[in-house]
């Protein structure tokens, strides 16, 4: 007896983007050309990977250090960078306390230095660009959703996209110089003159299920488990289906 | 070897007891999932064995702990590379629903689903022979609902996506079927100590 086992609901049926096995494989060397500083505790690493075969935004590589002796730490990090030609990839690290590898990028590296990585790896949080997006990120979350803000921007896309994002501070807002009419801010701590200071809330997410396109939206909602756990729910009280929230959750 | 300047890393313990690649996360549990948290009650749960095998068979939450208890203490390791030493799970013995449903001579892989409908597929050798549970307490508390509570699938010795949260059941199959990650391009298996991470690992 041969079947195909089909699952009880549609969460679980295949990513809509086939990933190349043959680049999860395969280590690469990178090299840092630029380090630049996003926020006091972000920073945004450029590489050169030359054979990077490329990537959709929101998909993800691992990234690995070695000592001198041998040993070797890998991490997984969301692309920041929108797919292009130019062979260069873009990550933006929280410095970790007490992190192996988000230290030696904040305290040691500079451009020059070279790091192994492989991937793009997993298809589910990918945004080709073909579905009305709903991105909901907090803190370094927003990386893999940047990726998707500037492919849509640089691709001049029509598709329906907004951004809620949610940071401590205007000073810990990551890439706050580049969002536009797509985003809405969210401050938990402290905020500009005029604008309110609160956790992200169901009057944040109400106008925009409200406005619903055509097909309806895809969400997309990453940061750490617990903005992930509360946003997830927001989106959910909100109606949105539960198939079609996709959530990348930092452990 | 491609040494990075100026790395050096944490400092290493002999026979640490982690897989390669791997870091002790300590007293953190992360949490990784795709989907939503369902909310899954203890009386909405059933867990459901099918398939390939003799008597097909459904428990509910009362059944289940019905079945002789058994506990798993030891240590799980995560493909985004944390390990978590000296945990203690409470639960039942895989082998204790397979006896009752009995598989065929035929059956040689299973496809584990949640609730949610999240999928993985196992060779039906990584779930038998005491290395595998249906999971309802950690450290002598009920599982939370962020770790796949009421219930989830425990297979340690495999990364830890195998072990699937909110178990809903088990297909017994003659063939190996990829899963939601492994069709993502996870691998088939994922033997922590042969970092069989990836499909080509």
């Amino acid at each position: 007896m041969t079947e195909t086992f089909t699952p009880p609901t549609r969460f679980a049926v295949p990513g809509r983007i086939a990933v190349s096995n043959q680049t999860a494989a395969v280590w690469q060397s990178a090299t840092i050309t630029e380090i630049r500083r996003e926020t006091p505790h972000a920073s945004t690493v450029r590489l050169a990977v030359p054979a990077w075969a490329g990537h959709l935004p929101g998909q993800h590589l691992m990234l690995r250090l070695t000592a001198e002796d041998g040993y070797a730490a890998q991490r997984h990090y969301s692309i920041a960078s929108a797919p292009d030609d130019s062979g260069h990839i873009e990550l933006t690290l929280d410095h970790v306390e007490g992190g192996e590898v988000s230290g030696w990028f904040h305290t040691v590296a500079r451009p020059g230095d070279r790091v192994e990585v492989r991937g793009p790896v997993s298809g589910f949080f990918a945004w080709p660009g073909d579905r009305p997006a709903l991105l909901i990120g907090a803190g370094s979350g927003v990386v893999p959703l940047m990726s998707m803000v500037r492919h849509h921007r640089a691709h001049g896309l029509d598709v329906p996209l907004r951004l809620l994002v949610s940071a401590r501070s205007p000073q810990e807002l990551i890439y706050a110089r580049e969002y536009g009419a797509e985003t809405t801010p969210v401050f938990t701590r402290s905020a500009p003159e005029g604008v309110p200071v609160g956790r992200m809330a169901a009057a944040h997410v109400a106008p925009l299920l409200a406005e619903q396109p055509n097909g309806g939206w895809e969400a997309y909602v990453c940061g750490s488990n617990g903005f992930a756990e509360h946003a997830s729910r927001l989106l959910v009280e909100a109606g949105q289906p539960v198939d079609r929230i996709r959530i990348e959750r930092f452990g | 070897m491609n040494v990075t300047r100026g790395f050096t890393g944490r400092p290493r313990v002999q026979n640490s007891g982690l897989p390669p690649g791997q870091y002790d996360a300590g007293d953190d549990w992360p949490v990784l999932s795709a989907e939503v948290t369902p909310d899954l009650t203890p009386g909405e749960w059933t867990f459901r064995v099918d398939g390939l095998v003799e008597e097909p068979r459904t428990w509910n939450w009362d059944e289940a702990h019905a079945l002789p208890g058994s506990v798993y203490a030891g240590d799980i390791h995560c493909v985004t590379s944390w390990s978590k030493f000296g945990v203690r799970f409470g639960g039942v013995s895989l082998d204790a629903f397979l006896s009752v449903v009995r598989p065929h001579a035929s059956a040689t892989h299973a496809v584990a689903y949640s609730h949610t409908g999240y999928t993985t597929n196992l060779p039906l050798a990584d779930l038998t022979g005491g290395r595998a549970w249906i999971a309802w307490e950690y450290d002598g508390q009920p599982l939370a609902p962020e770790h796949g509570g009421p219930a989830r699938l425990l297979v340690p010795h495999l990364y830890f996506w195998k072990s699937a949260k909110w178990i809903a059941g088990l297909r017994i199959l003659d063939h190996d079927e990829p899963g939601f990650w492994e069709q993502n391009g996870y691998h088939a298996r994922g033997n922590p100590w042969e970092e069989q991470r990836y499909s080509g690992d």
